[in-house]
């Protein structure tokens, strides 16, 4: 029994069952219920055409369950407009459903579960293990993003960009439990960019490659941050780094920039270089400007700062550096490194310190905890 | 998705407004009050947002390693001085000002007289996990 194999149809029969017009909550169920039915009699008796085995169970188990309700003149409609067994094309159906699970009238994080569940076919416990939270909770976080899009008219709306926010937010995520997120991310976005010819898909998808191809460099045995300049590059993965480059360059020729696009040509930039002191800063920071156009992100005028303190040195990043609110998250981690590098060790020493007390997440923590103790080391 | 402790205070958090002690309550209002706490948690269940909650004991040690081969010290209960925790709430919600307004109304269960305690409640972020595209 290919699992892997299953679950890629799943998107596919969903699509088809909703597009004929089954409520996504009941569609959803049916589908379950032809997984199922599935994993029971395969071993035995192999479909020659999986999907086409998967959508006339689950259709059959959506009418019976709609037959079970009280809704007869909605079942009667439903058995007027069954369509030919034939399935339609079932890369538009999966591209719709990728739409409906991102809805803007779901929270982020019913979009991210809702997209994992119904696109990515994984099972509740498995994100509610990936989350770090209870089975329960999931479990209506789900089904209330169901009914949620259940009244949502089934066409294609036209905002991209809330599918790829999903899509970043889980990968973003990285990885807990038994279910690698950023993998699963790369899947998704890799499966969209085939079904929906679009340059920012591609950007987001090549950005995933290029960051995804440094995980192995990124932390140390124990778990301790490695920055990117002090990376093994030689533990990069080469193969996705190509193939990031390959994609993102195919988009940029279509001039129709995005954000995306953008920060994947920021992360090829870094990904080219053979060593750091390689790194074509004086570019990156021309891609930050850029991106600083796109979208007006504090964050990105805050990584900007960092990019012009290694071109054109640390007084010129200190500079724009004061231009950037300094109420941002990471801002004194980045007044530290900039210090530093100044040379003004004392200062930077402070502000690694103040920076570590301000971190979101326990490895930056240790990081920068590190990076203060580092230069204030008693001598021996 | 970020996820936030609500710690609840016998003592170290600033007065209440409504700064009855419980056992001053009358009955109706105890059981009022935990209700309200039940009913609380069931509603974030209900909305995805529940992770986990447990009350604690007032009666706590404070313990030491007190050298090779020797057993902890242990010291305390210190309860007229430290800060004690009653007990706490986990929550997993979109945003931070989702967590201050689901604080805000679990300050807002009932206590003397069935008026709302207005206690102080302290919300913690957990730490997250580090996000793949920051360096």
């Amino acid at each position: 029994m290919d699992e892997a194999l299953l679950r890629s149809l799943i998107p596919d029969v969903l699509g088809v069952l909703v597009r004929r017009g089954a409520d996504f909550a009941a569609a959803e169920d049916a589908v379950q219920d032809a997984l199922v039915e599935a994993v029971r009699t395969w071993p035995d008796d192999p479909p020659r055409d999986p999907k086409g085995w998967l959508v006339t169970v689950a259709w059959r188990r959506f009418l019976d369950a709609t037959r079970a309700d009280a809704a007869r003149r909605r079942r009667e409609d439903l058995l007027d407009e069954e369509p030919a067994p034939v399935p339609a094309p079932a890369a538009d159906d999966t591209l719709q459903l990728y739409f409906l699970c991102a809805h803007p009238s779901l929270t982020p994080s019913s979009a991210v579960a809702l997209t994992l569940r119904a696109v990515g076919g994984l099972t509740t416990r498995q994100i509610a293990r990936a989350y770090l939270v209870p089975e329960a909770t999931m479990a209506q976080r789900i089904s209330r993003a169901k009914r949620t899009v259940s009244g949502v008219r089934f066409e294609r709306p036209g905002d991209v960009a809330t599918v790829l926010r999903v899509l970043y937010l889980v990968f973003n995520e990285g990885y807990s439990g038994d279910v690698d997120l950023a993998a699963e991310a790369v899947r998704l976005t890799r499966r969209l960019a085939t079904e929906f010819d679009h340059p920012e898909v591609a950007g987001l998808l090549a950005l995933m490659l290029l960051h995804h191809a440094r995980r192995a460099a990124r932390t140390a045995p124990d778990g301790a941050l490695v920055p990117l300049a002090e990376q093994d590059r030689t533990r990069w993965d080469t193969a996705s780094i190509a193939e990031g480059i390959e994609i993102l360059q195919a988009a940029l020729v279509r001039d129709r920039l995005g954000e995306y696009q953008a920060q994947a040509a920021i992360a090829a930039l870094h990904a080219d270089a053979p060593t750091a002191a390689e790194t074509d800063w004086v570019q990156i920071v021309e891609w930050y400007d850029e991106l600083a156009a796109l979208t007006g992100s504090p964050i990105v005028r805050l990584n900007r700062a960092v990019a012009v303190g290694e071109a054109d040195g640390p007084r010129a990043g200190l500079a724009a550096l004061a231009a950037v609110d300094d109420t941002l998250p990471r801002h004194t981690a980045v007044a530290a490194y900039l210090h530093e590098r100044d040379g003004d060790l004392p200062t930077a020493a402070r502000l690694y310190a103040e920076a570590a007390g301000k971190a979101s997440n326990l490895a930056e923590r240790d990081h920068l905890t590190r990076q203060a103790a580092r230069l204030n080391q008693r001598p021996r | 998705m970020a996820k936030y402790l609500l710690l609840k205070h016998y003592r170290g958090a600033p007065a209440s407004v409504n700064d009855t002690p419980m056992d001053q309550w009358t009955p109706e209002e105890i059981s009022a009050h935990v209700q309200y706490m039940d009913d609380f948690a069931k509603r974030l269940e209900q909305t995805g947002e529940y992770v986990d909650s447990q009350a604690l004991s007032p009666e706590g040690t404070f313990v030491r390693y007190d050298g090779e081969g020797r057993p902890p010290v242990t010291d305390g209960p210190f309860a007229e001085t430290k800060d004690l925790i009653a007990g706490w709430m986990i929550i997993d919600v979109d945003g931070y000002e989702r967590a201050v307004e689901l604080a805000g109304e679990l300050s807002a269960a009932p206590g003397a007289g069935g008026r709302p305690i207005h206690e102080w409640l302290e919300l913690r972020p957990f730490y997250g996990v580090p996000a793949t595209i920051t360096e």
